[in-house]
This record gives C-alpha cells, sequence and structure tokens, in this order.
C-alpha cells in the first residue's frame, strides 16, 4: 500500500475471551487438585457481619474430629476471624487480601497458594470464609464445589433481590441470628420469600449460630455432601 | 470494587492480541460484552481503565461496552424471556428450573488498533 502522510485507518482483531479466564483456568486446575485429594471445598460468602465467622466455628466444633476439616480465611487486613477459628483445632490459613492489592474478594491464585500450607491429605473438607462482600466474590470462581451464603436477620430482608447475582450462585443459604427475631421487625417469610424468587429451591437453613439453634440441619446438609465428594473419590 | 482488576485483565488480554506485525500501534478501542448480572460497574471499569491503561498501547483507548440482558429458558417448559426483575421464575409455568442464555458475560470480543500508514513502523512504545 503507498504511504500517505497522515492517512489512518482502523483495523478489528477480534479477540473473544472472558476477561476472567486466567482465573477460570486457575480455578479449575485448584478444582483437580481438590479432586484428586477428595477434599469437599465450601466457599461461604456474606456481607460483612453477618456472622459467618462465628456460624464457622459452631459448624467445626460440632463436625470435627469426625471430619477433618481446615480453613483458609480472607479479609482485607487484620486476623481477627483466623484467630477465632484456630480456637477450634483445625488448621488455618489467613489471606490478608491488601497484600494483594486491597482486594474485596479472593481469587483463584490466591487459594491456590493458601492450600499449599494445608496438607490436603490429612482433610475431608476445606471451608474458604470469603472476604465480606456480596458483589465481587460472585464473580470469582476459586475451585470450590459448593457455595454458601450467609445473611442474618439484622439486615435488610431484600438482600436478596439487590444482590440477585450472589444468590442464584450459591448453593446454599444460611439465615443467621434467628434467636434475635422476637427483638426485630423483620419480616422472615418476606426474606425467605425473596430468596425463593431469586434462587427457587436452594436450601434455606435459619440457623443462630449463638444458640446453637438449627445448626444440626445445615450440618447434616454438609456431611451428605462431603460423603458424596469422598465416595466420588474411592469410585 | 473489583473493576481494577478486571481493567488489568483486559490490559493484559488486549496487548497479547495485537498481531505480531502491528506491536507499536495504538489500540483505540475495545469492544467489551458486559452481561446484566456480571458484577461490574462500567464507569467504575472506565475510570479504573484509564488510570491503569497508561504507559501501555491502550492509553487513551476507548471501552465500548454493550449491556447484555438477563435471557432465561425454563428447563420445563421451554419458554423464553428476557428478565428485568430480579425474578427468576417462568413467566409462563412459574417453574423455577431455568437456564440463564446470556446475562453473565463479562468478555473482550474485539480490539481497534489504529494503523499509521504514513511510516512502517513507529518509534517507541
Amino acid at each position: 500500500m503507498k504511504p500517505v502522510e497522515g492517512n489512518k485507518s482502523t483495523r478489528e482483531v477480534k479477540v473473544v475471551t472472558r476477561v476472567l479466564a486466567v482465573n477460570e483456568r486457575m480455578a479449575e486446575q485448584n478444582r483437580r487438585r481438590f479432586a484428586e485429594k477428595g477434599v469437599f471445598v465450601i466457599n461461604v460468602m456474606s456481607s460483612p457481619g453477618s456472622g459467618k465467622t462465628t456460624t464457622l466455628q459452631k459448624t467445626l466444633e460440632r463436625i470435627m474430629p469426625g471430619i477433618r476439616a481446615a480453613v483458609i480465611v480472607g479479609d482485607v487486613s487484620t486476623t481477627h476471624d483466623a484467630d477465632r477459628l484456630a480456637v477450634t483445632g483445625a488448621p488455618v490459613v489467613q489471606v490478608n487480601t491488601d497484600a494483594f492489592g486491597g482486594d474485596c474478594h479472593l481469587a483463584a491464585h490466591v487459594i491456590e497458594k493458601a492450600a499449599d500450607a494445608i496438607d490436603l491429605d490429612a482433610i475431608d473438607l476445606l471451608i474458604i470464609e470469603n472476604v465480606g462482600n456480596l458483589v465481587c466474590p460472585a464473580e470469582f470462581d476459586i475451585g470450590e464445589d459448593a457455595r454458601v451464603v450467609v445473611l442474618s436477620v439484622t439486615e435488610g430482608e431484600d438482600k436478596p433481590v439487590k444482590y440477585p447475582t450472589m444468590f442464584r450462585l450459591c448453593d446454599a443459604a444460611l439465615l443467621n441470628k434467628i434467636d434475635l427475631l422476637p427483638h426485630l421487625d423483620y419480616d422472615k417469610a418476606q426474606a425467605v420469600g425473596y430468596i425463593q424468587q431469586v434462587h427457587p429451591g436452594m436450601p434455606i437453613f435459619e440457623i443462630s449460630a449463638r444458640s446453637g439453634e438449627g445448626l444440626e440441619a445445615w450440618i447434616n446438609w454438609l456431611r451428605e455432601k462431603i460423603r458424596v465428594k469422598l465416595a466420588a473419590r474411592s469410585k | 470494587m473489583h473493576e481494577m482488576g478486571i481493567a488489568l485483565q483486559i490490559i493484559d488480554i488486549a496487548t497479547a492480541s495485537i498481531p505480531p506485525d502491528m506491536r507499536s500501534a495504538r489500540v483505540e478501542r475495545v469492544n467489551l460484552k458486559i452481561g446484566k448480572l456480571a458484577a461490574v460497574v462500567a464507569d467504575s471499569l472506565r475510570f479504573c481503565f484509564d488510570i491503569v491503561s497508561k504507559d501501555t498501547p491502550l492509553a487513551g483507548a476507548e471501552l465500548a461496552i454493550e449491556e447484555t440482558p438477563v435471557v432465561a429458558r425454563c428447563k420445563d417448559c421451554d419458554a423464553r424471556w428476557t428478565i428485568v426483575e430480579p425474578v427468576f421464575t417462568c413467566t409462563a409455568c412459574q417453574s423455577g428450573a431455568l437456564e440463564i442464555l446470556s446475562g453473565r458475560e463479562l468478555d473482550i470480543v474485539s480490539i481497534e488498533i489504529a494503523q499509521e500508514e504514513s511510516h512502517e513502523t513507529g518509534g517507541g512504545q
């Protein structure tokens, strides 16, 4: 082509790639690694203050040592949650996302590194406590088998419809702090209705991590998932 | 909140997609497809992109975002419709067994590269 001074044109280059393809590949790698070891992995998400850490603490107390569990805790900063969970005797790996740029979620490569610090042969269950946030963690697959969202009756009833992506993505919802219901104007039926509207058929467990009420049904659900995963491995 | 990370990924993917014979070229526009269910705020993404694209072949590039609607198909009665409210039950038969056909995209479709035809190769970046 004859060069013409100042003549500009544009050329369109097709790309057609998922923007988060790198994360998705890494998540698949994590998933294969966990499957080889027969480890069931849950990604626990919620808004800040829903009682996620207390729920996990109480869950661990009830399932260990029968089920061997480890925890990866993501927080923007501090090790407070990890310290609380370590009391249960489960190995706990703390990830402070500010070392990775103040992230509001855990990404697959962070889990890959954190998992290096855990003896995967010695556990049946890996709990990943994600950063408290109902938006961003939904966008990042980390290689988990199931996603669980915790919400509490001290939040708005309409959380599920405000964050439909999160609630659609999850496999179970824990409605926490039900021991406080007598003191609140919270419309539980409406909250449950919203969850069902966004994700029909998703199991909803009404619990109080504080009093222990309702934990049994949630733990049975979790036990069944772990059993299925282990069975799939020994095939 | 995670738009910064997404902006960085866009720059990585777009830079790697520039053909070898155009390495000195400047990307003028990035065409993106983002679903309404993807947790991405377009304004935040543009803001972050403008910051992190400095000193890259994408500096000053426009992010052209096509927002895709949430389209569902009912697995029971095969109805298809666009979801506008956060209600995920079939509009025809009330079933909750849905397949989401679109709305979760976060894709780079293409990049548009400026070609300066007056010189074979540009200097610098």
